[in-house]
């Protein structure tokens, strides 16, 4: 009290406090245990537990992994060498890996080609993903879907080039008439990528040639750990838009496109994605006309996209439920149009508040991607079951087989996960 | 006198509403409201609580819809056209009691976004005229700083800044200073004085008297959705002629 008149009531500070620092941390690992492990009698005795638990599973499983075999013919010749010892066999993993990875009926001399399209993904998502990157790599990013069909489907180089044609003209279109009537230009823009894919078509089919500097591979021919991966990166980056999309259409003033998607949003949650597989592998070859081939993966793709789009619909909306009303007045006070206050200003912000959903609906999907062996295609878990658990060799090698399904799915998984964590702390600016 | 320092007005005519009319529902919010604020004029709206005031001024930049009778802002009539919705909202600003600055961008983005993409003003020069206004309400140095990271104050100066690099005609003000802590008051009402002195035609709804009587031209007093009295601001504090006038002011001024 050397500062103070502690003998009067009233008071005057005379001299001022300097701030000093923090009191240091007690740390200490003893310090750390009592106050985390043991603070109480049930923690400690959960503690005790749970210890044990983890110290049995790792006692119990070194000794499968350390003996486990890596270069056997076959699980008759792994139970041979081991006689009796419990010990893993991996060599299903050494010897099927290429099963494993690109289904069984992929030219293995060409599986460099579904591997640089792998390799190429990275450079292709890294703008959209890391935005201090230069925008300009944004061009490899739109011409790469088209250059990993090549890749992956190989044949005519004018089917992609084609297909790429289609959305130049249509985006053209689109900025031609757009100023004039955001209707006129939007469905002129589709109708223009439509005209140009079947003139192009017909011109493709007559000048394709008969050699061409890619093998064709059959979409019936993918398989295995690729067929997810194409599968899950395609919906994902497909599903998010649309959802977006749809996210608006169901907040829109006008009734009719706000029916629609209140209809396709409520009807697509309501019907498990199984079935929308099992439609999308049967019964849409009823309504489509005889003797069209409509490719069995686009099929699915469109199925997925259109259930994960509904989910990330629903997350989005809450994202924009969640702003408050004053963001979209000053945006409309500043004079911005709807597209750019949505642009600019409403969906970075409800996409923000989204991302947690987003990529939990994402992971799912990409897990989801599985369900495809049940109609009869070769995917990850297909090719396990199929083809490598009924060979010969093989019969019986489940731990080895699924653990490292699993192993590659969560690689996949939690780097979605981390990626997303680090985004939003990149996202985060300041309180509120 | 308090009008030596007031700006003279012009005969030009900014806005006038004539007999408009506007319902939530079944409920009459606004009733038969007839306004001219003429160029350069400034005029604080002041009334109890939910008797419309901020309805009134958001029906002026089509933030709201009117049903009925005509609203027409700097020559423009406000209908249901878009065009002259946008019209009318580049040439109006606005401000609102919670400020309303985009939280995802800087204090420098949130003041050159529109110039950008509804003026297309290059991004070099909105930059510019940005920071011009930065420092008009004396914050440049916060430029780079986000929303969040800024005091309340600060925050209305911004908003203030950002719909004034817009070079609007008329600014609107809904309460602006009733979010703020008391000694962050003084400077927001500040930078709306001297906006005042240059002649900005304004519409404030506020409840600052002192601000009232130094810088508005006219106060109207709004009640349940109806203009009761308007007059200057000596005439309307000292010499209250409706009882409902008399009866708020006794209730604002009388502690
Ligand atoms: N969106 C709305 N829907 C229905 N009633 C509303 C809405 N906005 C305001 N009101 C009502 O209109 C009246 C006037 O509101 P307002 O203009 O905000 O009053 P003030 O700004 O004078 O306090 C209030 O009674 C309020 O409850
Ligand atoms: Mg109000």
């Amino acid at each position: 009290m050397s500062d103070t008149h502690a003998q009067s009531v009233a008071f005057v500070r005379e001299t001022s406090l300097p701030p000093v620092p923090p009191p240091a941390s007690q740390a200490g690992a003893v310090k750390w245990m009592r106050e985390n492990l043991f603070s109480n009698w049930v923690n400690a005795v959960l503690t005790i537990g749970s210890l044990y638990i983890i110290a049995m599973i790792v006692v119990k499983s070194a000794p499968w992994f350390m003996n486990g075999m890596w270069d056997t013919p076959s699980l008759a010749a792994c139970r041979e060498i081991l006689q009796g010892k419990t010990g893993a066999c991996f060599s299903v993993l050494t010897e099927r890996w290429n099963q494993l990875l690109f289904g069984f009926k992929y030219p293995s001399t060409e599986y460099w080609r579904p591997g640089l399209a792998f390799l190429l993904l990275f450079i292709a998502a890294a703008p959209v993903m890391f935005f201090k990157l230069p925008r300009k790599l944004l061009i490899f990013t739109a011409i790469y879907p088209f250059l990993a069909f090549w890749l992956i489907w190989g044949g005519t180089i004018w089917t992609p080039l084609i297909a790429a044609f289609g959305f130049v003209v249509g985006y053209l279109v689109y900025a031609r008439f757009m100023k004039q009537s955001f209707a006129a230009g939007f469905f002129g823009g589709i109708a223009a990528a439509f005209l140009t894919w079947w003139l192009g078509g017909m011109v493709g089919e007559a000048i394709a040639p008969q050699e061409t500097l890619l093998e064709a591979v059959n979409s019936r021919d993918m398989g295995g750990f690729m067929l997810n991966m194409l599968l899950g990166v395609t919906c994902v980056s497909l599903s998010l838009p649309l959802g977006i999309v749809l996210a608006l259409g169901r907040q829109s003033n006008l009734p009719l496109i706000k029916g629609i998607c209140v209809v396709f949003i409520e009807f697509i949650r309501g019907v498990p994605l199984i079935t929308l597989l099992f439609v999308a592998n049967v019964v849409l070859a009823y309504f489509l006309p005889p003797g069209t081939t409509f490719d069995l993966i686009l099929r699915v793709i469109i199925m997925i996209t259109m259930f994960s789009s509904a989910y990330i619909a629903e997350v989005i909306r809450g994202g924009l439920a969640a702003l408050p009303k004053g963001q979209y007045e000053a945006a409309d006070s500043l004079g911005l149009d709807y597209p750019q206050a949505m642009r600019l200003i409403i969906l970075p912000q409800a996409l923000k508040i989204s991302i947690p959903g987003i990529v939990n609906i994402a992971v799912g999907l990409f897990k989801d991607t599985t369900l495809v062996s049940v109609i009869s295609m070769f995917d990850l878990v297909g090719m396990i079951r199929g083809p490598i658990l009924a060979s010969t060799e093989w019969n019986g090698v489940y731990w080895e087989l699924f653990l490292f399904a699993a192993l590659l799915f969560f690689i996949v998984c939690y780097g979605i996960s981390q990626y997303s964590q680090w985004l939003e702390r990149q996202l985060a600016t300041g309180h509120r | 006198m308090a009008e030596a320092q007031k700006m003279e007005v012009s005969d030009e005519i900014a806005i006038s509403i004539r007999k408009m009319n506007k319902w939530y529902g079944s409920f009459h919010v606004l009733r038969d409201i007839d306004l001219t604020v003429n160029r350069g004029e400034r005029i604080v709206i002041c009334g109890p609580s939910g008797s419309g005031k901020s309805t009134l001024i958001r029906c002026i930049n089509a933030l709201e819809e009117h049903q009925k009778g005509t609203i027409e802002v700097d020559g423009i009539t406000l209908s249901s056209d878009i065009k002259n919705v946008d019209k009318i909202r580049r040439e109006v600003g606005m401000c609102f009691q919670h400020f309303n600055l985009f939280p995802h961008l800087s204090i420098l983005e949130n003041c050159t976004l529109a110039p950008i993409w509804v003026r297309k003003t290059p991004k070099k020069e909105a930059e510019e005229i940005a920071m011009h206004f930065l420092e008009k309400v004396k914050i440049p140095e916060q430029a780079d700083k986000y929303p969040g990271q800024l005091s309340g104050g600060q925050q209305q100066r911004v908003a203030i800044a950002r719909s004034l690099c817009m070079r609007p005609r008329i600014m609107l003000f809904d309460e602006p200073t009733s979010a703020l802590d008391p000694e962050m008051i003084a400077e927001v009402l500040d930078t709306m004085i001297e906006l005042a002195e240059e002649g900005m035609t304004m519409l404030c709804v506020t409840h600052e008297m002192g601000f009232a009587r130094k810088v508005a031209n006219r106060v109207i007093f709004m009640d349940q959705g109806q203009i009761v009295e308007q007059n200057e601001p000596e005439e309307f504090f000292n010499n209250p002629k409706s009882e409902r006038t008399q009866l708020f002011l006794s209730q604002i001024l009388g502690h």
